[in-house]
């Protein structure tokens, strides 16, 4: 056991990566694309499914290539007609954009996803989208059933709980951040002030 | 990984501070943390000693946090509670606390980066508790027969390349846990002891699981192997309590004192027998015929020591015979505040708000007396709650007196059962600022179970704040 007493504390104690999988780490390619079973690959086949769903414009996308890979991104589930948290999220996310400003569009992407997507098609969400004033750089989307399910699933929006589970209006309320090509990811909660959602945003833009 | 690294290489654990009551550490943290984790990890930290009497700009509180290239000095100055105010000079030496840990705070990436690597072990020692067993409190001598041992359970990923990366799942709300038991960063090791007493200061390093320790002989498996409790989060007892078995949630530290020599020659196992399936938390009662406690030899074998045949020489007191600190008086309360732990679709809430650096939810008078409730109504959840900077007394348990024994203590993290209602004495005293409580099943706090509360020169009267 290593140990600092006073008379031998130095005063110094650095934060670095430890050996021997630092090695590793470090010979990495910083932000190369990655292949393989690399962290960020595994990240990606593990958690985000390139399905194919639909934006609010009818358009075609695939989650990872379109949505994902590359980008700063904010990830949420809701649906049209929840009476329960998806206004206040909606709303709050709506604020964050605004307080981000033109970065959303540019440098982040928020994505919210429908948990009712037989009845949220393209025409709804534009429709609620709007009554949102959600801005350019957030999609809603939809897709088939089955892959918006896998979708919920891969990305960890569920309850340990199966009866709570299969209650859509009992659904994750968080929304999650994150910095794809970096492997930052973290969620805070969709009811948060937008204050806080945004600055949780900003958090996943490195300097250094 | 990552590591603290005191000039002498990175390690993990970091490196152990060997301090005592009344010489402060000055230390500056320098952030050298590379931009490619690897995977997982944010390269922004705030290293939080707990559960020490530090001032809040050296608490590490999770808003504090600093970037890559830049530093922080943090001031230990491992003073006594009291220092201040009720006992001017000194503190109250009823209020030592010998073992602390340190640890990332980063507020949302707590978890991770405490996985990661970055925790380490801080003892303090005082001219009762000395380190020394011929001197004091003549307990077993540091650091030979005094033995810090950290405990996290990890996942190593056999799909990464190379194969068997440390692994953590970015994506759980619920809480993260490993399948691998390390102890000092090392995986299921054993430990040569010789047939004496030894003090060992366990602590559960998190990020989300619970223990409950017991000695296992696995050539009798029904022997039941006793051994004593000295010291609760670091707070030695007014008397050691004898035990068959000793529960801590993450953060929360116990420590004791365990007699080889009745077996010398023989190989014991340290073995955590508390079934824990998910972040929920452990098994309560018997849920679907599985059992909150497995049997002997069928839990998660942590460490094993192997003990030495020849007798030594064991200065160290007899624990039956031993009392330590008295448990500081508990007065009437300037204002008793109630904190529900809560769950609304998933997301983590203290009386249904979140962590937000900016809102201070409550103000604590300066060197006044408080009881906080804490509530669980959250589920079948258990959730360990920690605040920050001053010990508590647990006054009921669901309006009872505590049952175990051991609990009647000081504490920094008490364990919030599913429906339970918990009442906490505090004082706080001494120094103004901010400081954070928040549930450490460390999944949690970084989903904003957390709220920031100050101690200022006059408190307000919030109960429900």
């Amino acid at each position: 056991m290593k140990t600092v007493t006073r008379r031998n504390l130095l005063g110094l104690l650095s934060l670095a990566p430890a050996a021997p999988l630092a090695g590793h780490l470090l010979a990495a390619p910083a932000l190369a694309a990655d292949s393989g079973n690399s962290a960020r690959a595994l990240l990606q086949r593990r958690n985000f499914p390139n399905l194919k769903l639909q934006d609010q414009d009818s358009r075609e996308v695939h989650f990872y290539d379109d949505l994902i890979k590359d980008k700063i991104v904010t990830i949420n589930f809701f649906y049209a007609k929840c009476e329960g948290i998806c206004p206040t999220v909606t709303a709050n996310l709506a604020k964050a954009q605004k307080i981000l400003g033109d970065r959303v569009g540019r440098e982040i992407f928020m994505v919210s996803i429908s948990l009712k997507p037989e009845n949220d098609t393209p025409a709804v969400l534009k429709e609620y989208a709007d009554m949102f004033k959600a801005r350019p750089g957030w999609s809603f989307l939809t897709g088939k059933p089955d892959d918006v399910e896998h979708l919920r699933r891969s990305l960890g929006f569920t309850n340990l709980d199966p009866r709570l589970d299969q209650d859509t209006s009992q659904h994750i309320g968080n929304v999650r951040m994150g910095n794809e090509p970096l492997m930052l990811w973290a969620a805070c909660p969709g009811m948060a002030r937008p204050e806080f959602i945004a600055k949780s945003i900003l958090w996943m833009i490195r300097k250094g | 990984m990552w590591a603290f690294d005191d000039g002498t290489g990175p390690s993990f654990p970091g490196p152990t501070y060997v301090s005592r009551y009344g010489e402060a550490n000055l230390v500056r943290n320098i952030n050298q943390l590379p931009a490619n984790n690897g995977g997982f990890g944010l390269n922004s930290v705030s290293t939080h000693l707990h559960n020490g009497h530090t001032p809040s700009e050296s608490d590490g509180f999770p808003c504090d946090f600093f970037e890559k290239g830049h530093f922080y000095d943090q001031h230990y100055p491992n003073v006594l509670a009291g220092i201040l105010s009720t006992h001017p000079g000194t503190g109250d030496i009823n209020e030592s606390l010998g073992f602390l840990f340190y640890h990332d705070h980063r507020l949302d990436h707590t978890a991770q980066n405490s996985y990661k690597g970055l925790v380490g072990s801080y003892l303090l020692f005082n001219h009762l508790d000395t380190g020394d067993e011929t001197t004091g409190f003549r307990l077993p001598s540091f650091p030979e027969f005094d033995v810090p041992m950290m405990f996290a359970d990890k996942l190593f990923d056999p799909e990464s390349s190379p194969a068997g990366l440390l692994a953590f799942d970015l994506f759980s709300l619920d809480g993260v846990l490993g399948d691998k038991f390390l102890v000092n960063g090392k995986i299921q090791p054993f430990f040569k002891v010789k047939p004496r007493r030894y003090r060992f200061r366990w602590v559960n390093t998190g990020p989300s699981r619970f223990y409950e320790f017991f000695l296992t002989d696995p050539k009798n498996l029904s022997a039941r192997n006793p051994f004593f409790v000295i010291a609760n989060d670091g707070n030695l007892l007014p008397k050691p309590v004898q035990v068959e078995s000793m529960r801590i949630g993450v953060a929360e530290r116990t420590e004791v004192i365990i007699d080889f020599s009745k077996f010398a020659g023989k190989s014991i196992i340290l073995e955590n027998r508390l079934n824990q399936l998910n972040g929920q938390g452990p098994i309560v009662g018997a849920e679907c015929n599985v059992p909150e406690i497995l049997p002997a030899g069928q839990g998660n074998q942590l460490l094993r020591f192997d003990v030495d045949s020849h007798p030594v020489k064991d200065e160290s007191a007899l624990p039956q015979n031993q009392s330590f600190y008295q448990l500081p008086e508990i007065v009437e309360p300037r204002v008793t505040r109630t904190l529900r732990f809560d769950r609304l679709n998933g997301q983590w809430s203290i009386n249904g708000q979140f962590i937000d650096c900016d809102t201070i939810r409550f103000a604590v008078e300066q060197n006044s007396a408080e009881n906080w409730i804490l509530q669980n109504v959250s589920g079948d959840w258990t959730h360990p709650i920690h605040i920050h900077f001053e010990e508590h007394q647990i006054i009921s348990r669901n309006f009872a007196s505590p049952t175990l024994k051991v609990e009647h203590s000081r504490k920094d993290v008490t364990r919030l059962q599913p429906a339970e209602r918990v009442q906490l004495f505090f004082r706080f005293r001494d120094f103004h600022g901010r400081y954070p409580l928040h549930c450490h099943n460390m999944v949690h706090e970084d989903h904003a179970m957390m709220g920031r509360w100050e101690i200022e020169p006059t408190g307000d009267n919030k109960v429900l704040p």
